[in-house]
């Protein structure tokens, strides 16, 4: 472990914005996809019913 | 299906506590260099959906197999997403590091054309009524389209690029430490995994999408 402390670690060396944005991006489109297939098959079971 | 996501979010979780916690310090670009934990691999990933996507389109022509047609359309927003990250998280990495947001290097151009065919393959998917036509004309696109991958993939030893090298080969000993290696790997397994279950999904909607579309087809033309 070489994170002095939390803040450091969130700081990343200065490079916090950066780092975290990128890493942040990438989580959010993931949960976006899956979501968006989540709501693809809710529609059609409903369809189905129909 | 679920296993595919377990396996991604295990690999996921070992990949973030190497990326993070174990991975030294770059003695060159400090602690942003962590950002490459993400690019490179969804830059592998962007490339390689590409080629798989192609290759679906050229079995299902030769073969006139409706499913593999339908594997490629089930993998575009996937490849799409992994292309598009590729890009933002080497715009963020670009910006302390190069001192630019974008420059109109080699490599990063002919990865934005890799956008671009991503997105022109799924418009033209959908811009046909009919899906068997639809599949067809998009299917000699993406092969006609993939002949951009060599190019990005070799765009750094082309030319003369601001983006470096590539960091790992499979003739060569790779030029970085060990540890961050292994931290890209299981980065890129996991995205690897998750491609592969989402994919999954979607291509099991695609189905169930165009057999109800048949479906009410056939009870129109029944009713006439």
């Amino acid at each position: 472990m070489h994170w002095q402390s939390f803040e450091a670690f969130i700081a990343m060396g200065g490079y916090g914005f950066y780092v975290w944005t990128s890493f942040g991006i990438t989580a959010l489109c993931c949960v976006f996809e899956v979501c968006q297939l989540r709501r693809r098959q809710q529609q059609l079971v409903l369809k189905e019913a129909t | 299906m679920p296993w595919f996501f377990a396996i991604a979010t295990l690999l996921v979780l070992a990949g973030l506590y190497l990326s993070f916690f174990v991975a030294p310090t770059d003695f060159q670009q400090g602690e942003a260099y962590r950002i490459i934990f993400i690019h490179v691999p969804a830059a592998w990933m962007s490339m390689f959906i590409y080629l798989l996507m192609a290759a679906w389109a050229g079995f299902g022509l030769a073969l006139n197999a409706r499913l593999s047609f339908m594997m490629a359309q089930a993998l575009a927003p996937t490849g799409t997403m992994f292309t598009f990250l590729a890009l933002i998280t080497g715009s963020l990495w670009g910006k302390p590091m190069w001192g630019a947001w974008w420059v109109w290097d080699a490599r990063l151009t002919s990865e934005l054309i890799l956008l671009f065919l991503y997105i022109g393959y799924m418009a033209l998917q959908s811009a046909f009524e009919d899906s068997r036509k639809a599949d067809r004309a998009s299917a000699v696109f993406l092969m006609v389209g993939a002949i951009n991958v060599p190019i990005i993939y070799f765009s750094v030893k082309w030319w003369n690029t601001l983006h470096q090298g590539a960091s790992v080969s499979l003739t060569k000993a790779p030029a970085m430490a060990t540890i961050m290696l292994w931290g890209m790997l299981l980065m890129a397994l996991a995205f690897w995994a998750y491609s592969i279950g989402v994919a999954l999904w979607r291509v099991r909607c695609i189905i169930a999408e165009r057999e109800c579309e048949a479906g009410w087809l056939n009870n129109l033309r029944e009713k006439e």
